[in-house]
């Protein structure tokens, strides 16, 4: 017991009767201490956790559920009538933290501005979405994809037909995801 | 048939009989090590709430087959600066005694390889020994952190040897002999016999002590990883630290045996009555073995590893303390005939 617990009033008063709640006090933590009453304690508490429902995710065979807000792989998108809308304002590229979006446009024959290069380096991105909210034609988006490899030492930099591809590929599940996600916006 | 094979067994050369008597006891033990890796594994994964190896064979029981195999198969690396003879020499030292402590240590009333009559003492020897293998290795691996380790090591196991030796003392001054078997001998007639009653506290002083002497979670300051890396093994891999790991484990169950034995009656069943005095001794000792050995791993899931002068204070000031008071205790009853018949 610390002596500045018993430097109160009542020690004046009638010492006997906090010496012998000391000495109570003193014989209580004595018979914890040579007991090992804490320690006891302890291994019931994880002979508790023995028996409880495990909470490990089998992850291959199990799945956690994803936010519709998940940033995994960069797609581009499309227009319904397959037209890309990208047109290359490279604001995702002013904005990139990482700078992993590399942009290169011309005027297409029909006039409008179109990229002729659209790389993203996978190492540098840093998947914050920047590049998904700058952009103001909805082109560039992050999908829910995160289990991706590649397996050439170029594979990192992913270019604009890949990009378009995945876009295509997943096209319903993006929307989807931004649908979900618009009331939110 | 069996005057066949026991005439075929008396016809082998004496040689051959102690390897083949040796490999019956060691395969097993070995056997035991390797699923009690798995065990441990298991069990601490089932207290954190995961669920532990579950990928290699059904239920992850292959697992520690898959880890032996990988450090079989692992390059033998000795470090450019280390004593290369006494490196080699270390694990040898540390895992030979963990497997020679074996030789006296009574399965049943007549299953006992040596059943010699100060086989405690040996006992006690040949896990002393088991320290140099760990002060060798910290020393040959010519690196600071094995040294450090070794140094702590080494301190720790004295410490614990004195308590660990005056428990014995009071088993034997109880039992009245050195003889393992007899000591279980006189612990038959129920689980009121047994000298974990009598000899409580000398019970929870070689329980702890045997963690501690084994360097075992919550006294592991030898390889606390999170202070000195892994201690005087950080220098090993493959199959220098498989036999390390070996001993360890080897020495966890051979204290856990040494605990059934001379406190908790060894393969006398609790009650003698007919159910369970129908099943075989080496089943009561096995069944008894897997809870202290339990023990271990439960001890490692709750504590937190005691800091390194507490380790020590534990030791010195409490434990050997405790271990005399209570053999006077039981040397004052001895005297005082009417409390005699405790101990018979």
């Amino acid at each position: 017991m610390d002596p500045s617990d018993w430097s109160g009033e009542g020690f004046v008063a009638n010492p006997f009767c906090i010496s012998l709640a000391m000495i109570l006090t003193n014989l209580k933590n004595l018979v914890r201490t040579w007991f090992l009453v804490e320690l006891v304690r302890g291994l019931g508490v994880t002979s508790r956790y023995l028996f409880r429902r495990k909470i490990t995710v089998q992850y291959p065979e199990e799945k956690i559920p994803k936010s519709p807000r998940f940033r995994g792989l960069h797609a581009l998108r499309r227009y319904p009538n397959g037209e890309e809308r990208c047109i290359a304002c490279k604001l995702c590229e002013a904005v990139c933290p990482a700078l992993a979006i590399t942009i290169e446009s011309e005027v297409r024959d029909d006039d409008t501005r179109r990229t002729t290069r659209y790389d993203i380096d996978l190492f540098k991105c840093v998947y914050c979405g920047f590049c998904e909210e700058a952009c103001p034609v909805d082109s560039i988006v992050l999908t829910d994809i995160h289990e991706f490899h590649f397996e050439q030492r170029e594979g990192h930099i992913i270019t604009k037909n890949d990009l378009l591809d995945i876009g295509d590929r997943y096209e319903a599940k993006i929307a989807a995801d931004r649908q979900a996600d618009a009331a939110y916006r | 048939m069996m005057g066949a094979l026991t005439s075929l067994w008396h016809s082998l050369p004496l040689l051959i009989q102690l390897g083949l008597k040796i490999i019956a006891i060691l395969g097993p033990l070995m056997l035991v090590v390797l699923y009690y890796t798995y065990a441990e594994r298991k069990v601490l994964a089932y207290m954190h709430v995961r669920v532990g190896p579950n990928r290699v064979g059904p239920a992850g029981l292959l697992q520690p087959v898959a880890d032996a195999v990988k450090l079989l198969f692992k390059e033998i690396v000795i470090p450019t600066n280390a004593d290369r003879y006494l490196f080699v020499i270390a694990p040898i030292l540390s895992v030979a005694p963990a497997f020679a402590a074996w030789a006296v240590i009574p399965f049943s009333d007549t299953l006992v390889l040596a059943d010699i009559d100060a086989s405690l003492l040996y006992v006690l020897a040949m896990t002393s020994l088991g320290v140099y293998g760990v002060i060798v290795a910290g020393w040959a691996s010519n690196s600071k952190y094995a040294f450090l380790g070794a140094m702590r090591s080494a301190a720790q196991i004295v410490a614990y040897e004195i308590a660990m030796g005056f428990a014995l003392v009071g088993v034997l001054m109880v039992a009245g002999s050195l003889n393992i078997r007899e000591i279980v001998l006189g612990q038959q007639g129920g689980i009121h016999q047994w000298y974990i009653f009598p000899l409580f506290p000398l019970f929870v002083v070689y329980l702890v002590s045997g963690v501690a002497e084994t360097n075992r979670s919550p006294f592991d300051v030898a390889e606390g990883e999170s202070e000195i890396v892994a201690g005087p093994h950080v220098e090993y891999g493959g199959m220098g630290f498989a036999l390390f790991f070996l001993a360890e484990y080897a020495n966890m169950i051979l204290i856990s045996s040494l605990v059934v034995l001379l406190f908790l009656g060894g393969w006398h069943p609790p009650f003698e009555f007919s159910p369970l005095t129908w099943v075989p001794g080496p089943i009561w000792f096995f069944g008894k073995l897997a809870v202290i050995a339990f023990l271990f791993l439960w001890f490692r899931a709750t504590f937190p590893r005691y800091r390194y002068d507490q380790i020590m204070r534990l030791g010195w000031k409490v434990f050997i303390p405790v271990t005399l008071i209570w053999i006077l205790v039981i040397g004052v009853a001895r005297v005082l005939s009417p409390i005699h018949f405790v101990f018979r």
